[in-house]
């Protein structure tokens, strides 16, 4: 049975030349980057590198803006937790999309206890965000605006430069969740205006176990863990020194390769939504029509009459790796709060299925879900009310 | 590729990808239908009745994998249930013949259960009747 793997969202497989510049790291070079003999100042040099070659990756003035954290959950958490903190005394209100990752709204939410006060911005049916509607949402508070560059569930692209230019005309401090984007799109983190950003090398063909947060040298943040002076004193802790030279290689290759990597997924994103959509009575599409306001590598669509969970299952059966961002074993019967955002009717919203693609999808690969997806979907609906 | 763990035991997964008695009756005897259909699991079951057993059930369900392998297993352990065991009937008896069910997952059972009862008031607004005899057994 073919298998097709098509949540490049969740993970992506590590290259074979970045696991082997890990490698050594391991084993070989095992020293504590903050020891003060040889072992140690190989380590240190090696994060020096790494960090060279991801404020390359994303337009940053300096490899100090870098900070590694150990995943994108935590990178949001310092991000939101750290910037309430370090600007305590300028405001007390954040501005978020409805749209927002749990990581970023969990965050916020979490920050209430303390006196924050936030704003949750509408987006459109395509999940755009109107930027008219951020500057409605901006008090004289507000300290922090935080929105992503692609939606990590329907890929809706947001217009960056124009929100990173509202917040710079009221010094709030504007942060963006690159998690979804990075290795798929370009990140200029000047053109953006942004004084966070955050993106995680497991998504384009890096180790899992690190994380990235840009933090420009203008920008007021405090640490959210408290220890060593690692990372500025910003994240304290022994840094997972073979995962960050993994990531910087990951970026350096991720830079070369992304027109290559884009022009591939959007090539096959397109074939496979028009295919689907031809076979398929009563599909829909969720998020923005593929092309430049969409992420490339994702197809996010809801087959009426059928439940997510149960399409995710029946495609694994058939070798099909795909993900649903409305069910799950763990969480029970829960309705994304990006589908809600958009306006979908809540069964379709049950009714979903996230299929991401990578550099290593084939066409025959895309032909076998053409064929069997659709043959999912008449199981399903057979069974139905 | 490695053996992957499985999300559900091999009875529910049997159930889910063969579900046994899918349909409507036709004109059935009892009609019930549980769940929300704006935010959750829907699932609708006709059964035949005859001499206060039932004698054949059929279910159509929008729902998880948990909730069709619920239904179907249902289905399964109604037919031949008398209307005074069918009244006695619960969902812990569903995830028993299945063998167990994810923790999160319980909730799916309870639909099927759900919709029998409803098909059993049903039956009653059908047949006031049947609704008195409980004699007891002397």
């Amino acid at each position: 049975m073919p298998q097709v793997y098509l949540d490049h969202q969740s993970a992506t497989p590590v290259l074979p030349e970045v696991l082997e510049a890990m490698r050594p790291w391991f084993t070989d070079f095992f020293g504590n980057p903050s020891s003060l003999h040889r072992h140690g100042l190989l380590a240190r040099d090696a994060i020096a590198k790494a960090r060279e070659q991801i404020a390359a990756f994303i337009n940053a003035e300096s490899p100090e803006e870098i900070i590694f954290t150990s995943d994108g959950t935590e990178s949001a958490n310092l991000a939101v937790k750290g910037t309430a903190a370090a600007r305590q005394r300028d405001g007390n209100h954040i501005i978020i999309t409805a749209t927002e990752h749990p990581s970023i709204i969990a965050s916020v939410e979490n920050l209430q206890a303390g006196g924050i006060t936030s704003s949750r911005v509408p987006v459109d049916t395509t999940g755009i965000v109107d930027p008219e509607e951020i500057i409605a949402a901006t008090t004289g508070n507000t300290i922090l605006i935080a929105v992503h560059h692609a939606n990590h569930e329907i890929g809706a692209i947001q217009p960056l430069a124009q929100i990173g230019q509202i917040a710079r005309q009221r010094a709030i401090t504007f942060f963006v969740d690159a998690e979804a984007s990075a290795g798929w799109l370009p990140i200029d983190v000047r053109a953006w205006g942004a004084g966070l950003v955050s993106f995680s090398p497991h998504r384009f063909y890096g180790p899992k176990g690190v994380g990235i947060l840009y933090k420009n040298c203008r920008t007021r943040l405090s640490p959210i863990l408290h220890g060593g002076d690692q990372e500025n004193g910003l994240r304290p802790g022994v840094e997972n020194v073979p995962a960050i030279v993994g990531a910087g290689l990951a970026a350096e290759i991720a830079a070369r390769e992304m027109e290559r990597r884009h022009a591939h997924c959007s090539k096959l994103q397109s074939r496979l939504w028009d295919a689907l959509r031809a076979k398929i009575p009563d599909l829909k599409l969720n998020g923005p029509a593929p092309g430049s306001m969409r992420h490339p590598a994702n197809l996010n669509i809801s087959a009426k009459d059928t439940e997510g969970e149960a399409q995710l299952l029946l495609c694994d059966m058939r070798g099909i790796a795909v993900a649903s961002g409305s069910s799950c074993v763990t969480r029970s019967k829960k309705i994304s709060h990006v589908l809600a955002a958009i306006g979908l009717d809540p069964a379709l919203a049950r009714a979903n299925i996230i299929m991401s693609l990578g550099q290593a999808t084939t066409e025959e690969d895309i032909d076998y879900v053409i064929q069997t997806y659709p043959e999912i979907i008449s199981k399903l609906r057979s069974l139905s009310l | 590729m490695k053996t992957a763990p499985a999300l559900y035991n091999p009875t529910v997964l049997d159930h889910f990808l063969n579900p046994r008695n899918v349909g409507d009756l036709p004109h059935p005897d009892a009609l019930g239908q549980a769940g929300e259909p704006a935010c959750g699991d829907t699932m609708r079951l006709t059964l035949r009745i005859q001499r206060g057993k039932i004698i054949d059930a059929r279910f159509r369900v929008f729902g998880c994998a948990a909730a069709i392998a619920s239904s179907s297993m249902a289905t399964q352990l109604l037919k031949g249930k008398t209307l005074a065991q069918a009244r006695r009937f619960t969902n812990r008896q569903i995830v028993t013949a299945l063998g167990g069910l994810p923790p999160a997952k319980i909730q799916c059972s309870v639909l099927a259960a759900q919709a029998l009862q409803a098909a059993l008031q049903d039956y009653d607004t059908r047949h006031p009747a049947t609704r008195t005899p409980r004699r007891s057994k002397s």
